[in-house]
C-alpha cells in the first residue's frame, strides 16, 4: 500500500507545466544545497528553447479543452432526448438547469482544488466563501437594492477580503488544526445565516434573488439555456485562471509547499504569503461561483454554508483527481449529477426484489457517494482524473 | 444572582457533553494524529442502539430510569465495537497517511448518516427520559435541570477514570509515551498499533456515551446529531491543545460556560459564535499551543 501512495506524488511531480521548477523540488539531495547549486546549470538559454516548444505542444494540449467547451455550449441546440440520464430533452429546460448546476459545482470544486489540490491545505471552510459570494449577492441586491454590476463586485471584494482575513487568523496553525479552524469559522458563517440576523438572510428558507434586478435573459423557465452559458462561462474563466495561476511563479511555490513545507521554507519560499494566496485565489473563485450558483439558482440556501456543502467539495476533488484541473471538475459535475440523479435510480424497479431496509439505504445518494469515496481513497487515490491519465499512459505504450 | 448560578449550572452540563464528545477525539489525535470526523458516526450509533434499546429491545413496563441504565451500557459497547471495527477495517491500512486517514472517516461520516436517515428517516425521534431527570432540584435559589447534574457526575467521572487510566496502569503509559513520541516506542519494540485499536475503542465508547446522553439532553434522535456535537468537539479539542485530557476538560467547561452565559446575556445565537471567537482569541494570543499538532 505504501509503495503506492509515494508513485503517486511522484507522477504528480512530473506534471509538464511544473518541469522547469519542478526538478529543483524533486531532487532528493539534502535541501540546503539546493539553491546555489542548481540555478547556474539551468541557465536562460535552454529554458527558452524548451519554452518554445511547450508552447506548441501547449497549444495542441488546449485542443481538447476547447472541443468540450465547444460541444457543452452547443447542447442548448440538441433536441435529443437521453432516456435514463436527464430529465426530458437535452436542450428542456430541467435538463438544462440540471447540467448548469453541475457545471456551477465544477466549477467551486476547481476552485477549492487550489486550496487543497495545488497546495495541499486541508481547509474544512471553503463553503463559507461561496456562501459569502452567493449570499452578498442576493443581498446588495435585494436588501440595499444596488444594480446588479454594483452588487457582483460587492460580493467579490468583500469575499475576497473575508478570505485574507480569515486566511491569515487560519493558518498561524497548521496540518490538522488549520482544518479545525477553518471548519470553526465556517460554522461560524452558517450559524449567522441561519439565525437570519435582522431578516438579511432569510434563515432556513433561503434568500431568493430580486428578479426586477436581473437581466430578464436570466430569469424564467425559457431562459434556461442562457444561466447554462451562464455557467459555463464560469467555469471556462475558472478553469483559465487556475491554469494560469499554476504556470505561475506563484503556481510553483504551491506545488512546491504541496510536496514538501519545510523544504520549500529552507528555499527561501515566502510560505506564509504563497499559502494566503492559494486562499484568496480559491475564496475569490469560489465566491465567484457563489454568485453564478444564485444567478442560476435564482438565490441563496443555506445549505451552501453547511460543514456537509464543505465535506461535499473535499469529496468531489478527490473522487475526480485532486491537482488536476480535468479532476476537479470531473468531480464536481459528476458529484452534484449523481446526488441529483441517483435518487431516481433508487425509484427505479431495479432494487424492488432487495429487501426494505437494503432499499431505504441505497435510496440515499449521500449513503453511494460516500462508501465510493472511501473505496476511491483506498484504491485510485489520484481520482478518476489519475485513473485516466494512467490508462492514456499504458495505452500510448503499448 | 439566581439567573447566574442556574446558567453556571446549566454551561457546566453542557460542557460536560463535549467533554464527553471531545474527550475520545483527544485521545485519538493526540497518539494518532487521526482527526477522526467518524467520531460523529460513534455519537449516532450510541444514541441510536440506545434508542432501540429503550423503545424496542426491553418492554415499558419497565421502568425508564432502569431502562436508561441498560440502554447506557449498549451505546457504550456499541461505540466501542464501531470505533474498534473502524480503525481496524479502515484507518489501519492507511497507517501513516494522515489525509488519507481523514478523507476516509469524512466519507464514513457521510455515509453513516445516509444509512441512519435511509432507515430511521430524518425527523428526530422522541426518546423517553426518566422522570427524575426532568425535573428540577432547587439549588440557592435557582432551579436547576437534574440532568445536567447526572451529566457533570458522568464526565468527572470519566475523565476521572481516563485520568487513572492514563497515569496508574501499564496501558496509560504506553499511550502517554506514544503521544509524547511514537517513533521512540516503537523503537523500544512496544506494539503501538494494538495501542491505537484500544484507544480507538476508548474513544468510541465514549462518543457512544456522549450520542446518547445528548439524545437525553435535546429529548430526541436524530441522524444529524452526531454533527452537530462534533463540531464543538473540534473545537474544544483545539483550545484544549490538542491532545491533552486536562486541556480537554478546561475547554469544554470554558466553551460550555461562554456559549450559555453569551446566549443569555447577549443575544440567542450570539454563544455560538462567541465559542468561535474564543477560538480565534486562543490561536491569536497563543498559537504555540498548538505547535505540537503541526502535523
Amino acid at each position: 500500500m505504501s509503495t503506492d501512495w509515494s508513485e503517486d506524488t511522484n507522477e504528480d511531480r512530473v506534471r509538464p507545466g511544473a518541469q522547469g521548477r519542478g526538478s529543483t523540488m524533486s531532487m532528493s539531495s539534502p535541501a540546503l544545497a539546493t539553491p546555489t547549486d542548481t540555478e547556474p546549470s539551468s541557465g536562460p538559454a535552454p529554458r527558452r528553447a524548451e519554452g518554445r516548444r511547450t508552447r506548441t505542444s501547449g497549444l495542441l494540449k488546449l485542443l481538447p479543452a476547447v472541443v468540450v467547451v465547444a460541444v457543452l455550449a452547443y447542447l442548448p441546440y440538441v433536441p435529443t432526448e437521453v432516456p435514463g440520464l436527464l430529465p426530458g430533452r437535452i436542450n428542456g429546460p430541467g435538463s438544462m438547469q440540471l447540467l448548469a448546476t453541475c457545471l456551477v459545482m465544477a466549477g467551486i470544486a476547481l476552485s477549492y482544488d487550489v486550496i487543497f489540490g495545488r497546495t495541499g491545505l486541508l481547509s474544512f471552510g471553503h463553503a463559507l466563501f461561496v456562501a459569502a459570494g452567493s449570499y452578498l449577492l442576493s443581498i446588495s441586491l435585494s436588501t440595499w437594492s444596488m444594480p446588479l454590476w454594483a452588487s457582483i463586485l460587492v460580493a467579490l471584494v468583500l469575499t475576497t477580503g473575508l478570505a485574507v482575513v480569515v486566511g491569515a487568523i487560519a493558518l498561524r496553525v497548521g496540518g490538522i488544526a488549520f482544518a479545525m479552524v477553518t471548519l470553526a469559522f465556517a460554522q461560524a458563517a452558517s450559524i449567522i445565516v441561519l439565525r437570519n440576523p435582522g431578516g438579511v438572510t432569510g434563515g432556513e428558507e433561503g434568500k431568493s434573488l430580486n428578479r426586477q434586478a436581473v437581466p430578464d435573459l436570466l430569469v424564467g423557465v425559457a431562459h434556461a439555456p442562457y444561466r447554462y452559458w451562464l455557467a459555463l462561462g464560469f467555469v471556462v474563466v475558472a478553469a483559465i485562471v487556475v491554469t494560469l495561476l499554476v504556470r505561475s511563479r506563484a503556481g510553483h511555490a504551491m506545488a512546491a509547499v504541496r510536496e514538501n513545507e519545510g523544504r520549500a521554507a529552507v528555499l527561501g519560499l515566502p510560505v506564509y504569503r504563497v499559502k494566503l494566496l492559494a486562499i484568496v485565489v480559491g475564496a475569490f473563485l469560489g465566491g465567484l461561483g457563489g454568485i453564478v450558483h444564485a444567478l442560476v439558482l435564482g438565490g441563496s440556501n443555506p445549505h451552501l454554508t453547511t460543514t456537509e456543502f464543505t465535506l461535499g467539495l473535499l469529496v468531489m476533488v478527490v473522487l475526480g483527481g485532486a491537482g488536476r484541473t480535468w479532476g476537479a471538475l470531473l468531480g464536481g459535475f459528476l458529484y452534484h449529477y449523481a446526488d441529483a440523479r441517483l435518487v431516481e435510480v433508487s425509484g427505479s424497479s431495479l432494487l424492488d426484489s432487495l429487501p426494505d431496509v437494503v432499499r431505504q439505504v441505497l435510496s440515499q445518494p449521500l449513503f453511494i457517494l460516500g462508501i465510493f469515496f472511501v473505496v476511491v481513497v483506498y484504491f485510485a487515490p489520484s481520482g478518476i482524473a489519475g485513473l485516466g491519465a494512467r490508462l492514456l499512459r499504458k495505452g500510448r505504450a503499448s | 444572582m439566581t439567573d447566574l448560578l442556574l446558567l453556571v449550572v446549566t454551561g457546566l452540563g453542557l460542557g460536560a457533553l463535549y467533554f464527553l464528545a471531545a474527550s475520545g477525539l483527544s485521545l485519538i489525535y493526540g497518539l494518532m494524529g487521526v482527526l477522526n470526523f467518524a467520531h460523529g458516526a460513534f455519537m449516532m450509533a450510541g444514541s441510536y442502539a440506545g434508542w432501540w434499546t429503550m423503545t424496542s429491545l426491553l418492554p415499558s413496563s419497565m421502568a425508564v430510569a432502569a431502562r436508561l441504565a441498560v440502554a447506557v451500557a449498549v451505546a457504550i459497547v456499541v461505540g466501542a465495537l464501531v470505533g474498534f471495527l473502524v480503525e481496524v477495517v479502515l484507518i489501519r491500512p492507511l497507517y501513516r497517511h494522515h489525509i488519507q486517514q481523514v478523507l476516509v472517516t469524512v466519507g464514513l461520516s457521510l455515509a453513516s448518516v445516509a444509512a441512519a436517515q435511509g432507515i430511521w428517516g430524518a425527523d428526530p425521534k422522541p426518546l423517553p427520559k426518566p422522570e427524575w431527570m426532568s425535573q428540577t432540584t432547587e439549588l440557592f435559589g435557582a432551579r436547576v435541570p437534574n440532568d445536567r447534574f447526572v451529566f457533570i457526575l458522568v464526565a468527572v467521572a470519566l475523565f476521572l477514570g481516563l485520568l487513572a487510566l492514563l497515569h496508574l496502569t501499564q496501558l496509560g503509559l504506553v499511550i502517554r509515551a506514544g503521544v509524547e513520541n511514537r517513533t521512540m516506542v516503537e523503537a523500544l519494540g512496544i506494539n503501538v498499533r494494538r495501542t491505537f485499536t484500544i484507544v480507538f475503542s476508548i474513544g468510541g465508547a465514549a462518543a457512544g456515551l456522549a450520542g446518547l446522553l445528548y439524545s437525553q439532553y435535546s429529548g430526541t434522535v436524530s441522524p444529524a446529531q452526531g454533527g452537530s456535537l462534533l463540531i464543538y468537539a473540534f473545537i474544544v479539542v483545539v483550545i484544549g491543545g490538542m491532545g491533552s485530557l486536562p486541556g480537554t476538560a478546561v475547554a469544554a467547561v470554558a466553551v460550555g460556560l461562554v456559549q450559555q452565559l453569551a446566549n443569555y446575556y447577549a443575544a440567542s445565537g450570539v454563544g455560538d459564535l462567541s465559542v468561535v471567537l474564543l477560538l480565534a482569541l486562543v490561536l491569536l494570543l497563543r498559537p504555540s499551543a498548538m505547535k505540537g499538532a503541526l502535523a
